[in-house]
This record gives structure tokens, sequence and C-alpha cells, in this order.
């Protein structure tokens, strides 16, 4: 019965790799703000005394482009819908969160090598781990950002069935996520709402969480952002896991 | 041998919303027999199969398929194989790999899927393309692998939801006899909906005939055209279903479907 999960996920890794206009257009995204961002507010951040602004948002962008490929992987899902291969997932004789945790999966596996492409931008950009003993903890993160965001995104497809409607939604939380997860600001020096709207973005744990491992440097707490990533993506996948058993056709 | 029906549907209602698509339907399929479900557009073929293969919960009513309740979802499924009425592929998948997914799904033994697949897409002739994407396919190519595809877990029931629409005649013989085949060595039932009347008239045992939800009529083919006084079958489903177009009631029930679809349920 594993092997259902394994065919499901080997299914969108291969669609993934068949499908190089994708592999390369999703990073469009990620390298406009590294490049922007990185060289453009770089030297004000660095006056302001915030060290290498660099070295500050290569973990941001690596969680965005994980975030931004995970949440829209949930599109398979109405694409599949669209295109009927949902129905032949449908009725086989396979519990349906074995199926949901297979799309899971696959998706964000997708989700985390597009997060690695972008990390081995980073470096040839000037990126620099501090710790090299952090990078497979770094890797433990892009996962649980991956995991919790395909989840999340699948979970929103299973509700849907309009195609033109899920980009639109995504877009709408997607932005916020990611603008409001200190992934390109200090959380430290921030007032009042704004400090904790921040700490209500799941991104912000997946960011503190990465750039700890990778530089050190944390503004929450390494274990509270395992934590918080570990519990929000085990309550996603279960709560996403009923919404797609509930799928009718 | 269990001579009990394979499939008994008793009572059988869906709404969406105020629209209703099936209306208390009955009707049983007895083990080994290739049975038709007849009717013009939106009369609740699809509606009723979606029922019977676990894909849609019916409003009300009792569904027993190989002796399984309704609520026995998994056994349900791994008792019958299906073509849909759409495409059901992947198409950035090869034709050997979709195959292969399938296998998974069902739980087939690895060792005893390579020969399958391989005997089976020689059967639908598709065993020279079996490393190509089924998006490279034609229609008729696909509908032969998706046949082809239902067939690999060696199913009780096989459901074929309009399984020759856009098939040439070449090909629709091909199926037909390979599907006659299979019912008369293995037992296997066949379930299947169709627009040409000559096919239900030649393949089936037995027919019914449904319209605006509700069942007219089963029977032997002989039967109901000697009920009609019908010289065919196509006469005396004219004479059950009336000669007009079904464009709106086929609308109508669509205009559900899309309300449904933008809604979510």
């Amino acid at each position: 019965m594993t092997s259902v999960l394994f065919m499901m996920w080997l299914r969108q890794l291969k669609r993934y790799w068949r499908s190089k206009p994708r592999m390369i257009g999703s990073l469009g995204q990620p390298l406009l703000f590294l490049l922007a961002l990185g060289f453009g507010f770089g030297p004000i951040f660095e006056k302001a005394g915030g060290g290498s602004y660099i070295q500050f948002i290569a973990p941001g962008i690596i969680a965005m482009s994980i975030l931004f490929s995970a949440m829209f992987s949930g599109i398979e899902v109405i694409w599949d819908r669209q295109f009927g291969f949902l129905k032949e997932t449908l009725v086989a004789p396979v519990p349906r969160w074995k199926i949901m945790l297979g799309r899971v999966l696959g998706g964000a596996s997708v989700a985390c090598m597009q997060g690695l492409i972008v990390f081995a931008v980073c470096l040839l950009i000037g990126f620099r781990p501090t710790d090299l003993a952090g990078i497979p903890l770094s890797f433990v993160f892009m996962f649980l950002i991956a995991m919790f965001f395909t989840a999340l995104g699948t979970a929103i497809a299973s509700l849907l069935e309009d195609m033109q409607a899920f980009p639109l939604i995504m877009n709408f939380l997607v932005m916020p996520v990611f603008f409001l997860s200190g992934a390109l600001f200090p959380i430290e020096g921030l007032s009042g709402i704004i400090k904790t709207v921040t700490l209500l973005d799941p991104l912000s744990y997946g960011v503190d969480g990465l750039r700890a491992s990778l530089t050190g440097i944390s503004h929450i707490g390494l274990v509270a952002d395992f934590l918080v990533m570990l519990v929000l993506t085990l309550v996603t996948l279960a709560v996403g896991a009923r919404i797609f058993s509930r799928i009718q056709i | 041998m269990n001579l009990s029906p394979i499939i008994e549907v008793k009572d059988l209602v869906r709404k969406f919303n105020s629209f209703v698509a099936v209306d208390s339907v009955s009707f049983e399929v007895n083990r080994g027999e290739i049975f038709a479900f007849l009717g013009p557009n939106g009369a609740g073929k699809t509606t009723t199969i979606k029922m019977l293969t676990t894909l849609l919960d019916p409003t009300s009513g009792i569904i027993r398929v190989n002796g399984f309740d309704s609520s026995e979802k998994d056994e349900i499924r791994s008792s019958f194989g299906i073509v849909f009425q759409d495409p059901s592929l992947d198409d950035e998948l090869t034709a050997y790999e979709n195959m292969e997914f399938h296998g998974a799904l069902y739980g087939v033994e690895k060792a005893e899927l390579v020969p399958k697949i391989d005997s089976l897409l020689v059967l639908v002739d598709l065993h020279a393309r079996r490393n190509d994407l089924v998006k490279t396919f034609s229609g008729g190519m696909k509908r032969r692998l998706e046949i082809a595809r239902a067939l690999i877990h060696a199913p009780q029931i096989l459901f074929l939801d309009e399984p020759t629409i856009g098939l040439d005649p070449q090909t629709r013989n091909h199926m037909w006899n390979y599907v006659k085949n299979l019912n008369q060595s293995r037992g296997m039932t066949v379930f299947f909906t169709t627009h040409y009347m000559e096919e239900a008239e030649r393949v089936s045992g037995r027919v019914a005939v449904i319209d605006r939800g509700k069942i007219i009529t089963v029977g032997t083919p002989q039967e109901i055209r000697e009920s009609t006084s019908s010289g065919s079958l196509e006469e005396a489903f004219l004479k059950l279903t009336g000669h007009s177009i079904r464009e709106e009631e086929a609308s109508a029930a669509e205009g559900m479907r899309m309300q449904r679809r933008m809604w979510g349920r």
C-alpha cells in the first residue's frame, strides 16, 4: 500500500521533470526579488547596521520559492479534475487520505527542489551559510514549509472546482503570507500590530527556522520554529485529507 | 456460483438542488450479463453510473454492488473497472506509466503486473506506442488505452460510459469483440451506456431505457421491440422517448452541474 504513496509522488516528480518551462519559469520571481532587493536595498540595510542584506534575505527568498511552488501545486487537483484523471484516483480502492498524502508529498518534493535551486543561486551570488552543520537542518525546514503550504494549497483546491478562481485566491493568500513573514525584514525591530500580524503568519516560523539554521540568526527560536511548523503541517494535512476525501464528481 | 444480482438498485434518487436527475430508479443486473443503459441526453445515465461507482452519493435509495452496501466503498471499488465518458488518463505520462499507476492503485503484484500490462497493450494494439506520452495519442487510442487499463485488476464488473463515442467502426467492432470475449470467458458483468441502438441490440442481453430520470422499460432487446411493435431497437427507443431533441433537458442538467461546480458541492 505504500506503493500508492510512492506512485502518487513519482507521478508528480515525473510531470515536473518533463515540464522544463515550468521549472525555469517558477525561478523568475524569486530571482527577481533576490536581485532587485538584494542589490537595491542592500546598501541601505547595511548602512543601517543590519549587516549583509543578501545574507539576511537569502533564506527568505528560498522560503518564498518554496511557498509559491507549494501553494500553486494545489492547482494540480483542479487540473486533474478538469482533465479527468482525478476520477481514476477517486474510484480506486485506496483510502483517499493516502491519495491526498501522496499528492502532498509529491508537490512538496517539487517545491523543495525549487528551493534547492534557489539556494544554489544564492550561493552563486555570495550567500554564505555560517555553519555547514546547519545545512541538513535547513533542509528539514524547507521540507516543513513545503509540506505545510502544499497541504494548504491542496485543501483549498479540493474545495474549488473553478480553474480561474484558484490562482486569484492563491495570489490573495500568498502575497500577504510572504510580505508579512519576516522574509524581507527583521521581526525584531517591528512595533505592536505589525509584529503581532507577523507572528500569526505561519511562514514567519519557517523563515526564522531556515535563517537560524543557515546563518545562526533567529528572532523566535529554533525549537519554537520547528514545533509550530510541525504542528501546523500535521493539522493541515489532517484537515486537508478530510476535505479531499469528501470530493464528489 | 452466486446467483444473486451483482447490481441491485432500489428507489434510487439523486437531486441537484431542486433538479431531480435520477427519480426513484430500480433495476437489477445479473451476474455475467451484458446490460445496456439507454437514454437521451440528460436522462440520468451518467449520474446513475457515478452513484453505482461510488463517485457520487445518492440523495436516497439503496445500491448494492457485488453484494456490498453503498457504504462499503472500498469493497465496491475493488469490484469494478470503469471507462468514463470523458478521458481520465494522465496526458503527461506514457501509456505504460498510466497502466503501471493503475496497477499500483489496485494493489496488483509487480511480478504479475508487467506481463499483464504487456498483454493488454498488445490486445488493444498499443504495444508499439507504450513508451509514448498519452498526449500524443488520438482520441481512439486514448479510449483503447482506457479500456485496457480498466481490465488490469481483472474486475468482476466493467462499467462503460459511452465507450464507443468517437471510435471508428473498426475499433468499435474490435472493442466489443474483446469485451464480449471477456464476458464469456471470465463471466465478467458489463454495464454500459450508449447512444448507438444497433450496438445495444447486438451485444447486450438486457436493456433498460431511462428518460427524464425514470426507467421506462427493462427487457431483452427482442422483448422491447415486441412490446412496442417496432422493427428495431432504435424505432422502439424513439417510440418510448419521443422524437424531440433533448437540448433543453440536457442544458438544464448541465446548468445544475455548473452551479454545483461553482459552489464546490
